[in-house]
């Protein structure tokens, strides 16, 4: 599109193209699917939360009426996990469960109900083990170890980062912060329960029908479980009823209903309840911090330490990631001049963590921003101020390496400003009535593939017919993000028809070329732009074809309101239907393909695979409550919030991205978390689920939603498909310490702890009134014996994105390879 | 539990009945434990209808019975027998959306599209009862149907626009416009 700025489908409201199907009925979500002689799986769950499998016993189930298969572990042998360095489940455990939830066997029966019943006759033999039940003590209690690999004990991973001399910085600060907060873990909530269906093609392929949001990785982890080649086996994503993260990785009902259908040779089916859903987790982890921020007089900042100490639930996960991620982005919204990054990682028995929207960052997010907003108070200044004093530099490699591209934090901080008109409001409220400001970053999409590869991470192809049709192929998955918009709306724009013209066939490992799934924020940026590169392909073939009939230059051929003309005689020209014809007469079939691989990163030391992303966004939000000081109850009247999306391509979907951020960002500041208790020692001891239900799980209703003011900025990032860049997660992160900051401008106590409930706000409020400071949150941080930390000097202390005291990994960056893997 | 017979009680014969559903008679057997949600999706294989939990707890399998919003997943199927049954199927008319339906299409009221059918029966059964609703009136409606999408408010003024579409501009209660 050569750089012109006149669009006839970008930046339109408009209704996106998989509409109609949503309000219908008609988008055939995973559980939809019924297929002839199919039949239905259910899983044996472990009632322990950690303990040695003695015997199985499936005799009884086996025989009774209606049941055609069991399966136990044995008969599923093969470990898998989304990353490489965690491949450490299993589809049916077949010595040890590690969680209330753990899957043990498999009934497949003629229907759920049978299945269901069928399961209370198999019996299991447990040998329970002690129960490790949160970090201090995975720390303190090496054995029993939840799995045989890892740092060690029950230590999943720790590391240690140095970008330059933070003892030196912190030194000579004016003033040094040191605070510890601790963030609740909290689940995704999808409405859809995930669902999965296998069967056995004609031709004795399989296809696997799932609720998954990276149909990639499902389709590597099938073929390395049952042992069948890749190329036999087809994974279709069905559109998710929400994901949130939720549904990135392989699951062991996946593996196994797979397994089940080639076993049987009919269709298997199964639907996770909603509690079995609360045990597959893979949420926030739960995250211990603490800040040591040295500043200036004038507010300036001079280092940053920050330790994390992550409970991660009973596998890994994606938790090495998630680990990195508490450190990675800390230095992309303010500039941090020297920083050093802590983390550990540790095993307990509970369901595992993993990514939750903005994957690990929110928790850091909410220490740092909170922190600011006390060393604003400290240094008499405004919040605001003290942030637009220290707002990261465009087109600047950070401290860990991270290259920036275009920044609107600060544009960001004055709009939410001046809407909420903050500098008449806060510390002037009445007494009870407080507003907060926060900000945060995000990415747009993970720099590295989970896999270290040189393929391209999102393949786009595109097939124009004789009729006029233009059908787009990529594997991405839509799960109500509105990428099947996203991708028929960049193919309109530049091959100049409809988006309904175009008809999108994604997320289907057979038919699409691969993207890498619908995760840390990365399908509008690496989809869109293999987009745009297969349709600016399909448009020169168009012109050339075009050019040529109507006796002009390719050139001069424009494309618009579906036809194809001279764009200085616009009534010479044809419509787009002939236009594909002249092209496959000049050219034949005519079929284009686009890639997309990002920039290479500039950090080359071990563990700086996590982080960079060809771009980032920014959010700034001011939010106000009311606190009620008899009940401590909090409400939330008004947020509002500005986002820097480099260019907005629906609007609609990315107000609702926006709103919905804000939405879940209420729901984990005030009422969700994903916690445990004891059962009484007559019933086993064991450490369970508090409340597995969407009942006793609190999340925010229609009427707990406040009124959302959103503003957009439009700066439209180089690296971003016509600028763009992300919407759907990094609009929450702001939320959760805003309302923290907004609570002590309210009623002067500080809740140094997620979610901010009334209990805790009451507890503040009474220790203030006995004379103490007000605060509820964590008092002290263990000690985790860190590693000896990684030295990396920042860009600006000479460095060279590598590490002083890892020889081996100076030589091996040269070879750029995976950086995360190898972690 | 050692009686297998005791675990797996005999199968009662199914139920056959004749339900008024989306306008038409329909003849399904089924068996009696059944709920209406189960009735719905898997012996009338109207899948338009979806479920987040099956305890009445997320709203999701919400549909018109008699022209009430219920929760398909505690409703039984044997006890619907003479009464008039509406999904989301129904809403439109022939290949027509309902006013409803267009303005979620439009507005951003449905991302992933899995709690919609029952919101948009909820909302329905609102306007079938309230013409101009308040803003607020729409917000209490539908409380009791969670999303995880869209924070409510596209939902909310896909719900206005509808009001406007089908009686006119100008038409939204002053309070909700």
């Amino acid at each position: 599109m050569s750089g012109e700025e006149k669009f006839s489908v970008i930046g339109i409201p408009r209704r996106r193209v998989d509409g109609r199907a949503k309000v219908t009925g008609q988008t055939r979500f995973a559980d939809d699917i019924v297929l002839p002689r199919m039949l239905h799986c259910k899983l044996l769950r472990s009632p322990h939360p950690h303990a040695l499998i003695r015997r199985v016993d499936t005799s009884r189930a086996k025989s009774a009426p209606g049941v055609h298969l069991v399966l136990v572990g044995e008969e599923i042998r093969g470990e898998f996990g989304i990353l490489p360095v965690s491949q450490d489940e299993e589809p049916l455990c077949r010595e040890h469960v590690r969680y209330v939830g753990d899957p043990v066997a498999a009934v497949i029966a003629r229907d759920e109900l049978t299945a269901q019943e069928a399961l209370d006759l198999i019996e299991v033999d447990y040998a329970p083990l002690t129960t490790i039940a949160d970090p201090v003590q995975a720390l303190r209690t090496p054995e029993p170890r939840i799995h045989d690999y890892g740092e060690e004990g029950n230590v999943h991973k720790r590391v240690a980062f140095d970008f330059g001399d933070v003892d030196e910085a912190l030194e000579g600060a004016d003033h040094v912060f040191d605070d510890t907060f601790f963030y609740e873990g909290n689940t995704h909530l999808p409405i859809e329960q995930h669902a999965s269906v296998a069967a056995v093609d004609p031709d004795g392929k399989l296809t696997l029908w799932s609720s998954t949001q990276t149909p990639h990785y499902v389709h590597r982890a099938l073929a390395k479980v049952l042992e069948i080649p890749a190329a036999h086996i087809r994974v279709i994503a069905c559109p998710n009823g929400g994901g949130f993260g939720g549904k990135s990785d392989i699951f062991n009902h996946e593996i196994v209903v797979a397994k089940a259908a080639v076993v049987l040779g009919r269709p298997v089916k199964i639907c996770l309840t909603r509690e079995e859903v609360f045990y597959c987790h893979r949420g926030r982890h739960p995250v211990l911090m603490r800040f040591r921020t040295g500043v200036t007089r004038d507010g300036k900042i001079t280092g940053l330490h920050l330790q994390t100490l992550l409970d991660g639930g009973g596998y890994g996960s994606y938790g090495v990631a998630s680990l990195l991620y508490t450190g990675a982005l800390q230095t992309v919204t303010y500039h941090v001049p020297r920083y050093r990054f802590e983390g550990c990682r540790t095993f307990t028995n509970k369901p595992p963590c993993g990514p939750k929207r903005g994957h690990g960052t929110p928790q850091p997010r909410f220490g740092q921003e909170v922190q600011l907003d006390k060393i604003a108070e400290r240094l008499s200044m405004d919040p605001a101020d003290l942030r637009l004093g220290i707002v990261e530099q465009p087109n600047m490699v950070t401290a860990n390496y991270l290259q920036i591209g275009t920044i609107g934090l600060a544009e960001c901080i004055r709009r939410v400003v001046e809407a909420s008109d903050w500098r008449s409001r806060f510390r002037q409220l009445p007494d009870g009535r407080g507003v907060g400001l926060a900000c945060s970053s995000y990415l747009c999409g993970a720099g590295l593939p989970i896999y270290w590869n040189k393929m391209p991470q999102s393949g786009v192809q595109l097939r124009l017919d004789r009729g006029g049709g233009v059908t787009v192929f990529c594997g991405a998955t839509e799960i109500g993000q509105g990428s099947d918009d996203v991708l028929a709306g960049l193919v309109a724009e530049v091959l100049g028809v409809r988006p309904f013209d175009i008809r999108c066939v994604t997320g289907d490992t057979d038919l699409t070329p691969v993207d890498l799934g619908s995760y840390s924020s990365r399908v509008t940026l690496m989809m869109g732009n293999a987009a745009i590169q297969a349709a600016e392909r399909a448009r020169e073939l168009l012109a050339s074809a075009a050019g040529a009939r109507l006796e002009v230059p390719a050139e001069r051929v424009d494309f618009a309101g579906g036809r194809l003309f001279d764009a200085e005689d616009p009534e010479r020209g044809m419509s787009f239907c002939e236009a594909v014809i002249c092209a496959e007469e000049m050219h034949g079939t005519i079929g284009t393909v686009g890639s997309y691989r990002p920039p290479r990163s500039a950090a080359r030391f071990k563990g700086g695979g996590v982080g960079p992303s060809p771009a980032y966004s920014y959010t700034a939000a001011v939010v106000e409550v009311d606190v009620d000081r008899e009940t401590g109850w909090i409400t939330v009247p008004r947020v509002w919030i500005a986002h820097d999306i480099g260019r907005s391509l629906n609007p609609v979907l990315v107000r609702g991205q926006v709103e919905g951020g804000v939405y879940m960002g209420l729901g984990e500041a005030l009422m969700e978390e994903q916690v445990f208790r004891r059962l009484p020692a007559k019933l086993s001891g064991a450490l369970v689920h508090k409340f597995p239900s969407i009942l006793e799980y609190k999340s925010p209703t229609s009427l707990d939603m406040p009124e959302v003011v959103t503003e957009l900025i439009e700066d439209p990032d180089p690296n971003g498909p016509f600028g763009a860049k992300e919407v759907g997660q990094g609009p929450l992160l702001p939320i959760m310490p805003a309302v923290a900051n907004a609570v002590y401008d309210a009623v002067g106590v500080r809740i140094d702890e997620v979610p901010i409930t009334p209990e805790k706000v009451l507890k503040a409020l009474d220790e203030r009134a006995r004379g103490g400071d007000g605060r509820f949150g964590p008092s002290s941080f263990p000690d985790v014996g860190y590693p000896e930390a990684l030295q990396v000097p920042p860009p600006w202390e000479g460095g060279d994105g590598t590490a002083t005291n890892d020889p081996d990994r100076r030589r091996a960056a040269r070879t750029e390879e995976d950086l995360v893997t190898r972690s | 539990m050692s009686d297998r017979t005791k675990a797996l009680p005999a199968r009662g014969e199914h139920v056959h009945m004749t339900l008024s559903v989306n306008g038409e008679r329909v003849q399904v057997s089924f068996a009696p434990y059944k709920t209406l949600l189960e009735v719905v999706r898997e012996d009338l294989q109207l899948t338009g209808t979806k479920h987040g939990c099956e305890l009445g707890e997320c709203g999701a399998c919400a549909v018109l019975l008699d022209g009430d919003p219920v929760l398909a997943c505690l409703v039984l199927g044997v006890d619907c027998e003479g009464r008039e049954i509406t999904t989301v199927e129904g809403l439109a008319r022939d290949a027509e959306l309902d006013p409803l339906q267009s303005a979620f299409a439009d507005l951003g009221g449905s991302q992933c599209g899995y709690c919609t059918p029952g919101i948009l029966l909820t909302a329905k059964a609102l306007l079938d009862r309230t013409p101009h609703p308040t803003r607020e009136q729409i917000r209490e409606a539908i409380s009791g149907n969670l999303c995880r999408c869209t924070g409510y408010h596209q939902i909310y003024e896909s719900v206005e626009e509808a009001i406007v579409r089908t009686h006119g501009a100008g038409s939204a209660n002053e309070d909700g416009a």
